[in-house]
């Protein structure tokens, strides 16, 4: 029960940034090979949509790094989720509805889903049930800063910005200058034991 | 914001929440009306949950709208209406919610014609209940959906609310559960709300109550003070009004319909007056046909916005069901 003061810093401001930058890259990089591929993608469609609200910030970056890369920037998305989670009723996820606004066709468009951190994979199966319900992409791809491991579900990214090593009682948090922080940063924290009800 | 649940386990009525309580169910309804604006409108939130829709009093668009609130949140229906069952053989409100409640269903919604029927019905039923109009207390969902009618037509956010508007509310306000609920709701958003109806469909006390004003001439009402921001003309329930108390059709719509004339009179002192009605109408009496097919008249705004401010309170209180906290969202 108690809480341990226990605090890694991973990643600082410029890591964030490298990482983030080399991301865009990495993606421009696979569109480029599936244009050429048998999909035939419209890179011109290219969307991407962030997992609110940890993606969010995080899209809009890909995005404006992707549109330095490719001379248009893509249509930006955010993705609510709650509804599609299967633990909010059971009192695991955070109810508040904070909306998804998605305001263009995702219909036959290549999509770049952007999460902050990948962990038991949950969030993504209910990322992707929550934009197939919006339309049928022509494909989607899975762009995450941070994947801690520890899955659950049969899910893997594409573009990784950092791989780390963690254990349950571990929480990793991604802190933003848009959302407020002084600089970016990901640090890892021991959580406390979780209570027993 | 209280991490996004509600202070209450049922909704019995507006009175008993909390201003965060209704800000949060006005919120959780705009992104139900995103949902409800896609082309597939339904989201798996309530898969495998049972609601059940007890309709002891007749009502077709709020049960229709409760229905498909529920299913567009993907749960389960069980609907029972009074007529045909086993209410007209004799059985007792309790009776038939012990026999609903042997089927397990999480949320219950309830229409009755007996003020305080869902009240007693969360004593008795394990699982949460939403008021769907009882006798002449409360409708609340029907405030909800008027507020937020109102907040989106003025551009505002819920949390902004209505502030500086002034709504008035006109008809059987004694008998009416929807003038109730609003005089309870409006002024806990920020509005100032005046009533307005025959001496005989007055409360006494209501001034005191409520906090509102109260007028006996509707002309009063209207053009006296500060524009009307809004008006709010109830329907004339003449299965429950007797007709001594109301007059006739004709008079009651010289007095206190909103006539085309009257109307052009509130439009000249707010361009952007906005009618509105709970519906079923009674065209010619409370209010004139072409009044309310006209561009003021959200009429149908307001049947579209229940189902997303029905679907927010299916949602928030299925969520009350759950053991909040096991985990804090990863």
């Amino acid at each position: 029960m108690t809480a341990s003061a226990a605090r890694r810093v991973i990643m600082d401001h410029d890591d964030v940034r490298r990482a983030l930058a080399r991301l865009a890259h990495d993606i421009d990089d696979r569109l480029r090979a599936m244009q050429r591929g048998p999909l035939a993608l419209d890179p011109d469609a290219l969307a991407v949509v962030g997992v609110r609200t940890g993606g969010a910030f995080l899209a809009q970056r890909l995005a404006a790094g992707l549109g330095d890369l490719r001379g248009t920037t893509p249509a930006v998305g955010l993705l609510d989720i709650t509804l599609y989670r299967d633990d909010v009723l059971s009192g695991g996820a955070m109810p508040l509805l904070k909306g998804t606004e998605i305001p263009f066709d995702i219909e036959g468009r290549p999509i770049v889903l952007v999460d902050d951190v990948l962990f038991t994979g949950r969030t993504v199966r209910a990322a992707l049930e929550a934009l197939l319900d919006l339309g049928r992409p022509s494909c989607v791809l899975l762009a995450v800063l941070v994947d801690r491991g520890l899955r659950e579900l049969p899910i893997a990214p594409d573009f990784v910005g950092r791989v780390l090593e963690t254990s349950r009682d571990e929480r990793v948090r991604v802190h933003l200058v848009e959302a407020g922080a002084t600089a970016d940063s990901v640090e890892v924290t021991v959580a406390r034991e979780r209570r027993q009800r | 914001m209280s991490g996004g649940r509600l202070s209450v386990p049922h909704l019995l009525g507006i009175e008993g929440l909390t201003r965060d309580d209704a800000l949060l169910i006005l919120d959780t309804a705009r992104s139900f009306r995103e949902v409800n604006s896609r082309q597939l409108k339904k989201v798996p939130a309530l898969r495998g949950r049972l609601v059940a829709l007890l309709f002891f009093e007749n009502s077709t668009r709020t049960r229709l709208s409760f229905e498909l609130a529920a299913k567009r949140l993907s749960a389960d229906t069980l609907s029972f209406s009074a007529s045909g069952s086993s209410v007209s053989k004799g059985e007792t409100l309790l009776d038939t919610a012990r026999n609903i409640e042997a089927m397990g269903p999480d949320l219950v919604v309830v229409r009755h014609e007996a003020s305080g029927a869902p009240w007693m019905l969360s004593r008795v039923m394990g699982g949460a209940i939403a008021n769907a109009g009882d006798g002449q207390h409360e409708h609340p969902t029907q405030a909800l959906l008027d507020a937020f009618t109102l907040l989106q037509r003025f551009g505002r956010t819920p949390s902004q609310g209505l502030e500086g508007k002034t709504v008035c509310i006109v008809g059987d306000i004694s008998r009416s559960r929807v003038a109730r609920s609003n005089m309870l709701l409006l002024p806990l958003l920020g509005a100032k709300v005046r009533v307005v109806g025959p001496p005989t469909m007055l409360p006494a006390g209501v001034r005191e109550v409520y906090g509102v004003d109260v007028f006996d001439h509707v002309d009063d009402a209207f053009f006296s003070g500060d524009a009307v921001d809004a008006v709010m003309m109830l329907r004339i329930q003449k299965e429950r009004a007797a007709r001594a108390v109301m007059g006739s059709d004709h008079d009651y719509a010289a007095a206190y319909g909103l006539h085309r004339e009257r109307f052009e009179q509130l439009r000249a002192r707010r361009d952007d007056v906005v009618v509105m009605h709970p519906g079923p109408i009674n065209r010619g009496v409370e209010i004139d046909a072409a009044v309310a097919d006209s561009d003021a008249s959200v009429i149908l705004d307001q049947t579209e916005n229940g189902v997303a401010v029905r679907m927010a309170v299916l949602y928030l209180l299925a969520l009350g069901l759950a053991r909040p906290g096991l985990a804090e969202g990863e």
